[in-house]
């Protein structure tokens, strides 16, 4: 899909993160997705862009879609995925992260796709190993597949992302997907917007360039797009909002405050979704939303990922 | 008080609700230009419908009811922000009836009920029942503080929005601090994005710790533990500096150390969205009235020195100090018949609350404008009331009452359920004629 033979258009040796890519650099990604939709709705859906490469999945935290969908992106482009079984290895009896990245790169893997709960993990990582590094989520900082595979989505429902609203809401406090979103779709040139209660916003995030609101329906007025985050179970309980009955009747998304939003407003989320806790199934399951597409999307990104980041695997 | 008569508040609008009433020869104080005219007052339909010098009985239709005041004071009804109520689980000690005919007795035309009750007001429904209780049983305007925490435990955020919808008026913890200040960020950050007003016991427990009156020189040769007024002021720091963090409205439920005024004028001149009450009886007493281990004077926060009392009033007198509260907590004799160390600290204060507050008028510690302003237009602006003052179409809650008249504190007569009134035979000047709540009159001394 690439000529070889110029300078490769993606620039980056690893995708660690959306900050750091330039609005050229996302939309080439995005552009690429794009074409690799159509590898996954064919019955022959093998490439052989990474025929004969390594991928390893190590996933320090317990994931379904996410690794789930590279291990199929990285299937369809001819790669050999490992997956990594974090949880029953070395790393359960006391092995540092640098070490595992120490015995993973001596087995001469090509690409490196990792989930850590820590921020800066993968950071870290990608400085000790001689391969591509791509960041499947670390701790409440980034997990920029997720923001490319939003954007893909919106996209190909709005036709465009410059000058829409988008108002992500929930625990923007503990999100990297929210990160993310943020500064992808503020590079592509979207208004956006974060909605949560004071104790799940991160002091200081109005100067990342959002709006920030504390209340739905100001929140959501005039919006195009309406992002909703997972409120994780042990953050219902009292520490950060009193209870998920409060948290759904002034913040969960349901009927009545999508009515706030604009009428062709369209709805996503990441997943796994809450049902009742921050959004309405009727929301979740309705005509308005994008929540299925987002997940065929993933697959098409993160093909997209592993093809841009092979312009700059050795022999490549 | 046999010559008293209380009237419950009738809950449907009868005929009787249209014909006016006009209460004249009257000396209106207005808290809110701390000013004083001779005049009338007209009410109909609940409300205050004029007000001032032209209102007189020459000039008024003949189907007006008319009230004589005779030169008595007319002000708006008292707000008190801190009182224990009892109701739900304490009703032996007092119950939402009881504690409202004091409160009519005492010029106080709304309540605010504290939230540690058993169970404490932490769910929508209690709330609820509170405010069904108030308009079945209650004589005067009762509305609800809510729990700042779950189960009043310091851990984890009440549901604020949801208490707030049901009715609740501010939200508390009653007397009990939050000591992880963690905690009280993240509540303070929450009740922000209510606009609830956070009202706080600021009592550091820890310093505080096994101590049952003021501490310093009394305290020791009585052999009691003292309790420095370093308690008060390191929670109250923390709370400010919290309020300056989040946002939050903030009011001290009590003050009654310098320490703490010093705390509460720096963060008002840093023009921080916060406010302080005083209790009557620390405006009054001080720890010597404790005398020999008198322990209807064992309070929570204690009685302070003269000296903290004498601060106590100026900051009242400069405004400083926004509202005064009765703090009353009825205790029983079976917790107040007991050794200092032992009993339950609290005294009962909804009845006696305004004469004892004009105390300090005779004595010229402070103006009665001032006084009435603490206890009416103060509480209503901090809690977004719209009685509280004396205004055209302001709600017609009005005590008439004669600031001179003297009498003797008899206990037997008060209408609280308990009588543990550190004012036991005190000599008193002032005294409530008429108290009435949207226009009708819910208590008249006879």
């Amino acid at each position: 899909m690439v000529n070889p033979a110029k300078e490769p258009a993606f620039p980056h040796r690893h995708l660690l993160g959306i900050e750091g890519l330039s609005a050229q650099d996302i939309s080439f990604l995005l552009d690429l997705a794009e074409a690799a939709i159509e590898v996954s709705r064919q019955v022959e859906k093998k490439r052989s862009t990474l025929r004969g490469r390594t991928l390893i999945n190590l996933f320090f935290e317990a994931s379904t879609r996410t690794q789930a969908s590279f291990e199929l992106a990285g299937k369809r482009l001819g790669a050999d995925v490992m997956n990594m079984p974090v949880a029953t290895s070395s790393v359960k009896k006391g092995e540092t992260l640098i070490d595992t990245a120490m015995t993973l790169n001596a087995m001469r893997p090509d690409i490196i796709v990792v989930r850590h709960a820590q921020a800066g993990a993968v950071h870290l990582l990608a400085k000790k190993v001689d391969c591509a590094v791509v960041n499947a989520g670390d701790g409440a900082h980034e997990h920029p597949t997720q923001a490319l595979l939003d954007a893909l989505t919106i996209r190909r429902n709005k036709g465009r992302i410059e000058g829409l609203t988008a108002a992500i809401c929930g625990d923007i406090l503990h999100s990297r997907v929210a990160r993310s979103n943020i500064l992808l779709l503020s590079a592509l040139g979207a208004r956006v917007r974060v909605v949560s209660p004071s104790t799940l916003l991160p002091p200081g995030i109005e100067r990342m360039g959002v709006e920030v609101f504390r209340d739905m329906r100001a929140g959501l007025e005039g919006a195009d797009i309406v992002m909703m985050l997972r409120l994780q179970r042990e953050r219902m309980q009292g520490g950060y909002v009193p209870s998920a009955k409060e948290y759904f009747r002034f913040f969960g998304l349901d009927e009545a405050k999508l009515c706030f939003a604009k009428p062709d407003a369209l709805v996503m989320h990441p997943g796994p979704i809450n049902r009742g806790v921050e959004i309405d199934s009727a929301v979740a399951d309705g005509p308005r939303s994008l929540i299925r597409e987002q997940v065929e999307m993933g697959v098409a990104v993160r093909i997209a990922v592993l093809e841009a980041l092979a312009q700059h695997l050795p022999n490549g | 008080m046999a010559e008293s008569e209380f009237r419950v508040k009738s809950s449907s609008t009868t005929a009787i609700a249209h014909r006016p009433l006009v209460l004249v020869n009257a000396r209106l104080i207005d808290p809110a230009k701390l000013s004083e005219t001779m005049g009338g007052v007209l009410v109909a339909d609940g409300l205050i419908r004029d007000f001032g010098p032209a209102i007189a009985s020459a000039n008024l239709p003949a189907y007006a009811r008319i009230i004589d005041c005779g030169g008595d004071c007319v002000a708006p009804g008292l707000i008190d922000m801190w009182a224990f109520i009892g109701e739900p689980g304490a009703e032996h000690r007092e119950t939402i009836a009881t504690a409202t005919m004091a409160a009519a007795a005492g010029g106080i035309t709304t309540v605010l009920a504290r939230p540690d009750t058993n169970p404490p007001v932490d769910e929508a429904a209690v709330v609820d029942f509170l405010l069904r209780r108030a308009r079945d049983t209650g004589r005067v305007r009762v509305l609800p503080l809510a729990a700042l925490t779950a189960g009043l435990d310091g851990a984890e955020i009440a549901e604020i929005g949801l208490l707030q919808l049901a009715g609740a008026v501010a939200f508390s913890d009653g007397a009990r601090a939050i000591r992880n200040a963690r905690v009280m960020r993240r509540v303070m950050q929450y009740a922000r994005d209510f606009d609830a007003l956070v009202i706080h016991y600021a009592e550091d427990r820890d310093l505080a710790g096994e101590g049952v009156m003021n501490e310093g020189e009394f305290a020791s040769r009585l052999g009691l533990a003292g309790i420095p007024r370093e308690a008060e002021a390191i929670m109250l720091d923390r709370d400010i500096r919290l309020a300056n963090l989040t946002g939050a409205r903030y009011h001290a439920a009590l003050v009654t150390t310098a320490l703490s005024l010093d705390i509460i004028a720096k963060a008002k001149a840093d023009g921080l969205a916060v406010t302080c009450a005083t209790s009557i009886n620390h405006l009054t007493l001080n720890e010597n009235d404790i005398g020999d281990y008198r322990t209807f004077l064992k309070l929570a926060p204690p009685l302070r020195h003269e000296d903290e009392r004498r601060a106590i009033v100026a900051a009242l007198e400069s405004g400083l100090i926004d509202a005064v509260v009765s703090d009353h907590n009825p205790q029983d004799v079976e917790t107040k018949r007991l050794p200092f160390t032992e009993a339950e600290a609290g005294a009962i204060g909804l009845e006696t609350m305004l004469s004892a507050g004009l105390r300090l008028v005779h004595s010229g510690e402070i103006p009665l404008g001032r006084l009435i302003a603490a206890m009416t237009i103060r509480p209503a602006e901090i809690l977004g009331l719209s009685q509280g003052r004396l205004e055209v179409g302001a709600p017609a809650d009005l005590i008439r009452f004669d600031p001179d008249e003297p009498f003797v504190v008899d206990p037997a007569k008060l209408h609280s359920r308990c009588k543990n009134t550190p004012f036991d035979e005190a000599r008193m000047e002032g005294k409530v004629k008429l108290t009435m709540v949207a226009g009708e009159i819910v208590f008249e001394a006879k």
